[in-house]
């Protein structure tokens, strides 16, 4: 499947909030071409999850203006999703051929095929039975993805990821990551990790406002760093930074 | 197996086997999803807070279900007006919203002028149920299945990760407000066999129970249905035995049933359960 070459996501002086006379961001302008992975970086309240909300329609917009091809796959953070609930796995990823099964038919069967495939993908066909709720955080993160992959949409929204997932799962999330590119969808990646933002296409730094925008290089430089965490960025012992967020780091 | 079939032997049990069958048809499928959406209070509160509005129709001696259908009105009329206050926040809002209609309720059932049927209203009135009734409970048992169906998808995507509901085609405020509106459907309905303070028995234990038993959603709304329906009977057959009142019994049994399941659940499972009971309910079935 490919996209090449058009603007996928496109931001121009977006400013919007949930309560009335207070934006949670501003000032906001970038755009997104297919085949192309932006990070965005930002402490926690900066605004990662507000401009989510913003390009998938929940954010009620003030200033600005926000365009998105077709309706964005939104991976949220893990803990958001309900362990409780009684699903499993393969159930899950289902759920992303709801939108456009009607209710009165099953799910079809390509589609069952595609959901089965969509777990190989990410590493879990032999866990397709297992209640949601019983995997383990990476495992979950991933079916959440092969979720959003059966939703087929051009632009993919993920939130933070990477935080907290073992490492194979972390490397098996980032091997999708740079799959997607190369089909040119437009992958939105919340993340706090610099290192990882420096192997991506863009960046885009927020603190409740856009600090920096551009290609990783000319972006993630200390000042901009210190602008977008303040106080968060902190000097490691080997000249690179880590970034506190609640109770852990990351390194840059 | 006749001391389980005595009970049914007259036309007025037979009846109200007819109305908790039906009853339960509608509270236990719904029931699931109230507990998965973690709206007990809501359920409790919404059957409470109708208490002035079956008292007013008892008093104009007008059917009970437009009573029910005007105090729910009003009761998420309060709640609604009460919320606006942000220094309160949601939960005291329906708190002094339900606490207030309640106690309004009892006021004016206690009052003089008024009928003696204030037992009717809080317990309801299982072996006293009219063809109209029967009706009512008919149509509420068809109603929700279909609704659910409808619904199937769009309230799976929303309990299990509301964040994404949107996204993936089902805005979260839309079918969350439309569970509220089946339950207060439900409610109306129900009330009239249940009454106030029993209601809420019928629609949360059985739901509460199958979740704990199975880990699948559709295997949870089926047992859910035969629990409820179960409770009703069990409990008809209890109260003609131990002339115990009836809306009390098919409590308690909905309430034995979650106990069960418990204990089941304990024997088998690792982990905490998925669900809990308002700890109030047990208070009520007392």
């Amino acid at each position: 499947m490919s996209r090449g070459g058009s603007r996928l996501v496109e931001v121009s002086d977006l400013g919007g909030g949930y309560a009335p006379g207070a934006e949670a961001l501003s000032d906001t302008s970038f755009a997104v071409e297919a085949g192309m992975i932006l990070a965005v970086l930002g402490p926690n309240g900066g605004g990662k999850t507000t401009l989510f909300r913003a390009l998938l329609g929940e954010l009620p917009i003030r200033r600005g203006h926000v365009e998105v091809r077709g309706r964005p796959a939104y991976v949220p953070q893990t803990e958001r999703a309900r362990l409780d609930f009684p699903v499993s796995a393969v159930e899950v990823v289902l759920m992303g051929a709801y939108g456009r099964t009607a209710w009165y038919r099953r799910v079809a069967r390509a589609d069952r095929g595609a959901a089965n495939a969509a777990l190989e993908r990410v590493g879990l066909a032999d866990r397709a039975g297992v209640r949601f709720g019983q995997l383990s955080g990476g495992q979950r993160q991933r079916v959440l993805i092969a979720r959003a992959l059966m939703q087929d949409a051009a632009v993919l929204l993920l939130d933070e990821p990477l935080s907290g997932v073992d490492t194979a799962s972390a490397e098996r999330i980032e091997t999708l990551l740079s799959d997607l590119r190369g089909q040119g969808r437009a992958v939105l990646v919340a993340t706090h990790d610099v290192d990882q933002a420096r192997r991506w296409d863009r960046v885009l730094c927020l603190s409740g406002r856009q600090v920096a925008f551009g290609p990783p290089a000319e972006t993630l430089t200390t000042s901009v760093l210190r602008a977008t965490y303040g106080a968060e960025l902190v000097e490691l012992d080997d000249g690179r930074y880590g970034v506190r967020v609640d109770h852990h780091s990351h390194g840059t | 197996m006749d001391w389980l079939l005595d009970p049914f032997s007259g036309a007025i049990g037979r009846r109200a086997l007819v109305e908790v069958i039906l009853l339960g048809l509608a509270c236990g499928p719904l029931g699931v999803w109230i507990v998965l959406y973690r709206r007990s209070y809501a359920a409790e509160s919404i059957s409470h807070g109708m208490l002035p509005g079956l008292v007013l129709a008892a008093l104009a001696g007008v059917p009970l279900l437009l009573g029910a259908a005007g105090g729910v009105l009003l009761c998420a009329a309060t709640i609604t007006l009460v919320a606006r206050d942000e220094r309160l926040g949601g939960d005291v809002g329906v708190a002094v919203a339900v606490t207030a209609l309640f106690g309004l309720g009892a006021m004016l059932a206690l009052a003089p002028a008024v009928p003696p049927r204030l037992e009717e209203l809080l317990f309801g009135d299982l072996l006293g149920v009219s063809s109209g009734d029967l009706m009512a409970a008919g149509a509420l048992a068809a109603a929700v299945a279909v609704a659910l169906a409808v619904a199937f998808r769009p309230l799976s995507l929303v309990a299990f990760d509301a964040a994404s509901a949107r996204s993936l085609g089902a805005p979260p405020g839309r079918w969350q407000l439309a569970l509220l509106a089946l339950l207060a459907v439900t409610t109306v309905v129900v009330v009239q066999g249940l009454g106030s303070l029993l209601v809420v028995a019928l629609i949360l234990a059985p739901g509460a129970a199958a979740l704990n038993v199975t880990g699948r959603l559709p295997a949870a709304l089926g047992l859910a249905t035969w629990l409820a329906a179960l409770a009703g009977a069990a409990g008809l057959v209890i109260s003609h035995h131990l002339a115990v009142a009836a809306g009390a019994s098919v409590a308690l049994c909905a309430v034995a049933e979650w106990v069960l399941s418990l204990l089941a659940w304990r024997m088998h499972a690792p982990s905490p359960p998925s669900t809990a009971l308002p700890a109030d309910m047990f208070a009520q079935a007392r």
